[in-house]
């Protein structure tokens, strides 16, 4: 398939970090000069951007928090004024104060660049018909998107989300061929698809999926469902929105655009920087963003670089599948435990559907986890011992990967809530 | 001589089984026959309704899993011992059963059971020998 920016994604190592350095430098001199709270940050740890020489002399600058530029709102992390920001974003703040995202002309260029690459990395092209099916809103992944796919020269839908079967609608009279949207909002599509009796006039072929973490089994059932090549991409707002990152037809690792950010893995306890390979927590840079450049930001993302070679022929270092959000994570009865755990398990299972909650709660001082599923398969309902072997199995398949016991609801199909957006699946009453 | 029966599943929580049978009853469905065991979280509701297909698609478009299943009605002499002779029938053939429930309805003297066994086909031929009355769809259509 084909390669957006073959200068860029498949550049020698060596070329890549000349460029990297180079901007790395532009951008910590940028932070410094004209936000003051990286100034100070600076200031109290005792570095000047002229110790910058070479990459690794990033691990001297302190690290962001999510705490930090909450802090700093609305406009305080700017580094222009406000006659040279063209856009501004903010992230949904369900968690807290939201983070605001402002951008220059050349940041939006910057970001369509940077989508248009994961796009062709996905399989998008200019004879594509895309159908945006995430929110047109402050949220960055629907305008992000769009402007990566406009370069490359798709045909546009902007429908946002939400009214599904209109969603189908559309995306049969019209022919999509791509569609972007939250893996669980995809895979709610594809159902009410189903139910309309819609999804063999379907035409799409192509899925760039984001905005939430999701497993490899959600990914198959996306493919099996749509017959569709299904690749994810990352991003977020705090650093620019999507296109940080995302895979090739390959599905090994999402590439990243390590012209515009500089990827670190550091060990989330001491914050020291990770070797090459380690699974941590992902830190990034911006080595291009203009308006609101982010030095050192702390995800919260647990992943992996890779620096093997990709079969794709792109060059750059690859990110795995975020393994989860680290303020996603549950500790439950002092076991740490990740939604998407439950996910891999759940997803593909025989006999019920792919949506899940998750309900934690708390009785007599002790964590209690639920899993609520859907049953689906109406043969089962012949014997009890039918119904009894599918919890069972899930069961005794989540005591395996979390090493808990689970306690495991079937309830009725239809009944759990669909997402539209990014799924909230998890219910901590405790 | 087959008879189908519908199975639901229903969530073990408060009000489901009076949404049910609310949902069969505003749309004028009589269940003839019923049975409902639960565990702790699940219940499976077996019945016999007139108008299965009728039925089928209410059910499933209100959001119900629902299967058909194939099982006998079987008319039972209604003294002591009535079903005993059955039950024997069919043990005596190797032919397990794997539920049965009886009719809200009776016929004269004659108690109406629904059995659902492993080898159907069979245990209609065996009935129909020892001489035991097996209802058909349209007899059940009718009570």
């Amino acid at each position: 398939m084909a390669v957006w920016n073959p200068k860029i994604e498949c550049a020698k190592r060596s070329d890549v970090e000349a460029i990297q350095l180079e901007r790395l430098k532009w951008s910590v001199q940028h932070a410094y000069d004209h936000v003051p709270m990286y100034h100070d940050k600076m200031v109290k740890a005792g570095v000047k951007p002229s110790d910058i020489r070479t990459l690794r002399d990033i691990a001297k600058i302190p690290l962001t928090t999510k705490t930090e530029l909450r802090g700093q709102y609305p406009f305080k992390l700017l580094a222009v004024p406000m006659r040279e920001v063209v856009r501004i974003h903010a992230s949904s703040g369900t968690t807290g104060q939201p983070i605001t995202a402002g951008y220059t002309r050349r940041d939006l260029d910057t970001w369509a660049e940077c989508i248009a690459r994961i796009a062709t990395a996905g399989g998008a092209t200019e004879n594509d018909i895309a159908q945006v099916s995430f929110g047109y809103t402050l949220f960055t992944g629907a305008f992000g998107l769009h402007g990566g796919l406009e370069k490359i020269g798709c045909a546009i839908i902007p429908i946002s989300s939400g009214n599904t079967e209109r969603q189908i609608n559309i995306m049969r009279d019209f022919g999509s061929t791509v569609l972007i949207a939250t893996p669980s909002y995809a895979l709610y599509m594809a159902e009410v698809a189903e139910r309309m009796d819609a999804l063999r006039d379907i035409r799409l072929r192509v899925g760039l999926f984001g905005a939430e973490a999701s497993t490899e089994e959600m990914r198959a059932e996306l493919e099996r469902r749509y017959g569709i090549l299904a690749t994810e991409n990352y991003g977020l707002t705090e650093v620019m929105g999507p296109g940080v990152s995302g895979e090739c037809e390959y599905k090994c690792g999402m590439h990243i655009n390590e012209d515009c950010f500089l990827a670190e893995i550091i060990d989330p306890e001491t914050g020291e920087v990770l070797p090459m390979g380690e699974q941590g927590e992902l830190v990034l840079t911006t080595l291009a963003k203009e308006a609101q450049p982010a030095i050192r930001y702390r995800t919260r993302d647990i992943t992996r670089l890779i620096e093997e070679p990709c079969a794709c022929g792109r060059t750059q270092l690859r990110m795995e599948k975020i393994k989860g959000r680290s303020d996603d994570m549950l500790i439950i009865r002092g076991v740490n435990v990740f939604p998407s755990q439950i996910e891999s398990v759940l997803v593909g299972q025989p006999g019920i559907g792919p949506h899940y909650e998750i309900v934690v709660t708390r009785e007599h001082f002790t964590d209690h986890l639920q899993v609520k599923v859907e049953l689906v398969d109406a043969s089962l309902l012949e014997k009890y011992s039918e119904l009894e072997k599918v919890r069972d199995r899930i069961r005794a398949q989540l005591r395996t990967v979390l090493q808990l016991d689970v306690e495991v609801t079937l309830v009725s199909p239809n009944t759990l809530k669909r997402f539209e957006g990014k799924a909230k699946r998890v219910t901590d009453l405790r | 001589m087959y008879v189908k029966q519908i199975s639901v599943f229903i969530e073990n929580t408060p009000g489901r089984l009076a949404h049910f049978t609310k949902l069969l009853g505003d749309n004028n469905i009589d269940l003839v026959s019923l049975s409902v065991a639960d565990t702790t979280h699940f219940g499976i509701l077996r019945g016999i309704v007139a108008d299965y297909e009728k039925a089928v698609k209410l059910i499933s478009e209100n959001g119900y899993t629902v299967k058909l299943t194939d099982v006998l009605a079987v008319s039972v002499p209604d003294h002591p011992g009535g079903l005993a002779e059955v039950l024997e029938t069919l043990s005596g053939h190797d032919i397990v059963v794997e539920y049965l429930y009886s009719f809200v309805r009776n016929a004269g003297d004659h108690a109406l059971i629904i059995f659902r066994v492993d080898k159907l086909d069979e245990a209609e031929k065996v009935l129909t020998e020892a001489g035991v009355r097996l209802l058909s769809q349209d007899e059940v259509r009718g009570l």
